[in-house]
């Protein structure tokens, strides 16, 4: 599994989190270069159907990221997001699926240093858990 | 059953309501929904243990509305539905009636959202402790088994949208299944197809579905759909404290948050 | 060829499985799946469910099924390269215990994917099934094959016909010559037909409307609006009733996968309300009620028009599939009542 690079994705809030990782790429910090990342307005934007399309396109493991609470740039995007994620992943649980994959966090844009951690982690914990094939193949299931 | 009969007929000869919308006869002993538009045909109408579809689903179908002002004989269920419509502005006070039979055959008759809240108050609106043990059964299993197990149920579906059809709250006239630009789910009934609709399906009835079950009772093939939303209804629940179908005036769950929502799994 | 009757052991019915199988056909027949009944692949006749009335879905899963690759494409740099299916992989498949009404379904299929442009894709699955049908000795309150043309013990469409005639032995009549083909390998295990009384197993069922009398109505209904609405104001605009549908042919073509993917068929219902509707917005059929005439229609008068054969075998599946118990035969015999 040594040779196994995951794909992850990433989807992050405009205001915060790229800004972190901006700041993280100036402060010529390394990380782990397996992310892609996806930029949106608002973690309140990040609807679960995305994180969905991402794994059926391939990804291994997804970070989901935005403003810490009370410091949403449209002041409670994060809050109903959070809310969002609470659910999805119970369900996403419930149907045995790995939540382990889809890692949330808060990063804000002055937290470079906490954007390569995450990022490294993430990968490091993706990377123990190997490609998604069971997710990947999903889509050839059942076509005659 | 007469009692009912004679409340249809005054509504209708009264036209108070142009519309009964109940049970009747269906094949075999099964019962399916009736619409009785004179007060003649109030004879066709019956109520027994076996009258369990939702006709609620019916406030939402355009030549049904059409009809005039409706009576919804009411199971329930039937009776939350209401209310979680009225609570996402889909329909009005007064516009209908809730026609509400008891076991004994007598009927209490509902004319406005505040008399069905102060009904459904009363209600037991919790799982029963049986479905709250079919939950767990799953829940304890590894996750691989849980895995196995909708993936076996998955493989089946027809994507034959019967579930959707059948569930009063799916009332989108276009579903996110229809929105093809880009196309969100995909059309064709493959495993990545089916998992993707099922779990979409799901998050858009979640603080919804108010657990009448008609969407498992749809499925041609027998996929247990009843479970997921009954997983969902007790997450929000728990984390929430938040009940669907329970007032004409709410906050909805998915759609508001308190600050100190847990985020033990945000890091 | 002349039909010709001879019976067969339940025993030698299992050897016949083996040898199936061991020819490299895939045996597709009924089985107990959960509480219900579905066709699936099965390896023994053990594993095969005789007594339900009827199946949940059709066989035609193994000529039309739920979804299928067309063709591959591949594109670089504005230049398509198409692959096309290669037929001659397509499995032999041996469609085993499937009721008459079914068998005789495929005529109707056939009918629309071979109408103008022979469809090489279902032609080649068509060409690779053997129909070995089972005679019906219950029916419900569902079945109404006999108003359609169809009967409990008929042979149309089948290449084998089953009938249990009890105490592990079976009439067995071969219709075509695929049928003889099929049990050639047991040919010395079958037995003259001791006069075995078929009819005498076979389930009753009454006929509830002529087909001549619903021709001469539907086309004179067609404008009677309030009727349709009538007639369907419970319908909800599922597809439950055209995918368990054995002659329901409808399809929708997907391209899926970006520069490179598959062209997949699967699929689709006049049901549902984005079934007509046009790019414009425009819907033809905006009303429930038009869809279910449509469902009719087709069925019923422009399939007998045009293709000349029924597209309904009075299976019963679309009502017992239906959520809200449209019952197909109600509504025939509704159409033949009505005074247009
Ligand atoms: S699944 Fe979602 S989009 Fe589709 S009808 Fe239901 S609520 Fe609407
Ligand atoms: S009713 Fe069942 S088969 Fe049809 S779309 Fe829903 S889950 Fe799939
Ligand atoms: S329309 Fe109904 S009864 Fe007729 S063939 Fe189709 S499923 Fe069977
Ligand atoms: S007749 Fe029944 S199965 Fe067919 S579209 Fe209407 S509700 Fe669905």
């Amino acid at each position: 599994m040594s040779d196994f690079n995951p794909k992850i994705v990433a989807f992050v809030c405009n205001w915060c989190t790229y800004a972190g990782a901006d700041l993280t790429g100036t402060s010529r910090m390394k990380y782990s270069p397996q992310v892609s990342i996806i930029r949106f307005p608002c973690t309140g934007r990040i609807d679960f159907m995305l994180l969905l399309k991402a794994f059926a396109s391939g990804a291994d493991g997804i970070i989901v990221s935005g403003c810490h609470p009370n410091d949403c740039h449209y002041s409670s995007g994060n809050f109903h997001a959070r809310r969002r994620w609470i659910v999805f992943r119970s369900l996403l649980d419930f149907l045995g699926i790995d939540v382990r994959r889809v890692r949330f966090s808060w990063v804000s844009a002055a937290e470079g240093a906490k954007w390569a951690q995450l990022v490294n982690e993430t990968a490091e914990q993706i990377r123990l858990l190997g490609p998604f094939k069971r997710y990947h193949q999903l889509r050839g299931l059942g076509v005659e | 059953m007469e009692d009912l009969r004679n409340k249809a007929r005054e509504l209708l000869a009264a036209k108070a309501v142009q519309v009964v919308v109940g049970y009747g006869r269906g094949t075999g002993a099964s019962r399916r929904a009736v619409f009785i538009q004179s007060a003649a045909e109030a004879g066709e109408l019956l109520f027994d243990n076996a009258c369990r579809q939702n006709l609620a689903v019916y406030l939402m179908k355009p030549e049904v509305r059409k009809l005039g002002k409706m009576a919804l004989v009411a199971i329930p269920a039937t009776l939350r539905t209401i209310l979680q419509l009225a609570s996402e502005n889909q329909i009005q006070d007064l516009e209908l009636l809730a026609l509400v039979p008891d076991a004994s055959g007598a009927v209490t008759q509902l004319a406005t959202f505040a008399a069905i809240e102060a009904h459904v108050v009363l209600q037991d609106n919790d799982l029963s402790a049986a479905e709250k043990g079919e939950l767990q059964k799953y829940e304890i299993m590894g996750m691989e088994q849980r895995r196995q197990f909708w993936e076996e149920h998955f493989s089946r579906c027809l994507k034959c949208y019967a579930c959707r059809a059948a569930c009063p709250l799916c009332y989108c006239s276009r579903c996110t299944v229809e929105c093809n630009q880009p196309q969100w789910i995909p059309v064709p009934a493959h495993d990545l197809g089916n998992l993707e609709w099922n779990i979409m399906r799901a998050m858009h009835l979640a603080g919804r579905c108010i657990n009448c079950g008609d969407c498992s009772r749809a499925c041609p093939v027998g996929i247990p759909l009843h479970l997921l939303n009954q997983k969902l209804i007790s997450e929000v629940y728990t984390h929430f404290n938040s009940r669907s179908g329970m007032a004409a005036k709410a906050d909805h769950a998915m759609s508001t948050f308190k600050p100190n929502d847990a985020e033990d799994f945000i890091r | 060829m002349a039909i010709e009757t001879t019976s067969i052991k339940r025993e030698t019915l299992e050897k016949l499985f083996s040898n199936w199988l061991s020819e490299g056909k895939r045996i597709l027949a009924p089985k107990k799946l959960g509480d219900h009944v579905d066709f699936a692949l099965v390896g023994s006749l053990a594993e095969v469910s005789l007594d339900q009335v009827q199946t949940v879905q059709s066989p035609k899963i193994a000529v039309f099924p739920r979804v299928e690759e067309l063709l591959a494409f591949q594109s670089t740099d504005g230049n398509v390269q198409l692959r096309e299916r290669d037929l001659a992989v397509l499995p032999e498949t041996v469609i085993f215990g499937l009721r008459p009404c079914d068998a005789a379904a495929f005529a109707s299929l056939k009918a629309i994917f071979d109408w103008d442009t022979p469809d090489k894709l279902f032609s080649a699955r068509l060409e690779k099934i053997t129909v070995v049908g089972l005679s019906c000795s219950r029916a419900d309150e569902y079945c109404f094959c006999t108003s359609v043309g169809g009967g409990p013990g008929a042979a149309a469409g089948s290449d084998i016909l089953l009938t249990d005639m009890g105490r592990e032995d079976f009439l067995l009549e071969i219709i075509s010559e695929k049928g003889r083909q099929a049990v050639r390998s047991v040919s010395a295990g079958l037995q003259p037909d001791a006069a075995m009384d078929k009819e005498s197993r076979l389930a009753r069922v009454t006929p509830a409307f002529t087909v001549e009398k619903i021709s001469s109505v539907l086309a004179a209904l067609f404008d009677d609006a309030s009727f349709w609405e009538k007639q369907s104001l419970r319908c909800l605009g599922c597809g439950a009733c055209a995918y368990v549908c054995p002659t329901c042919a409808c399809f929708d073509i997907q391209d899926e996968g970006g520069a490179s993917g598959k062209r997949l068929r699967c699929w689709d219902s006049c049901g549902f309300g984005l079934f007509t509707l046009h790019t414009s917005g425009h819907n033809p059929r905006p009303l429930q009620s038009q869809r279910w005439r449509q469902r009719l229609m087709h069925k019923f008068s422009y399939m007998p028009e045009r293709q000349s054969v029924l597209g309904c075998v009075g299976c019963g599946r679309c009502s017992r599939a239906c959520p809200v118990d449209m019952n197909m035969v109600e509504h025939m015999r509704a159409v033949a009542e009505a005074k247009p």
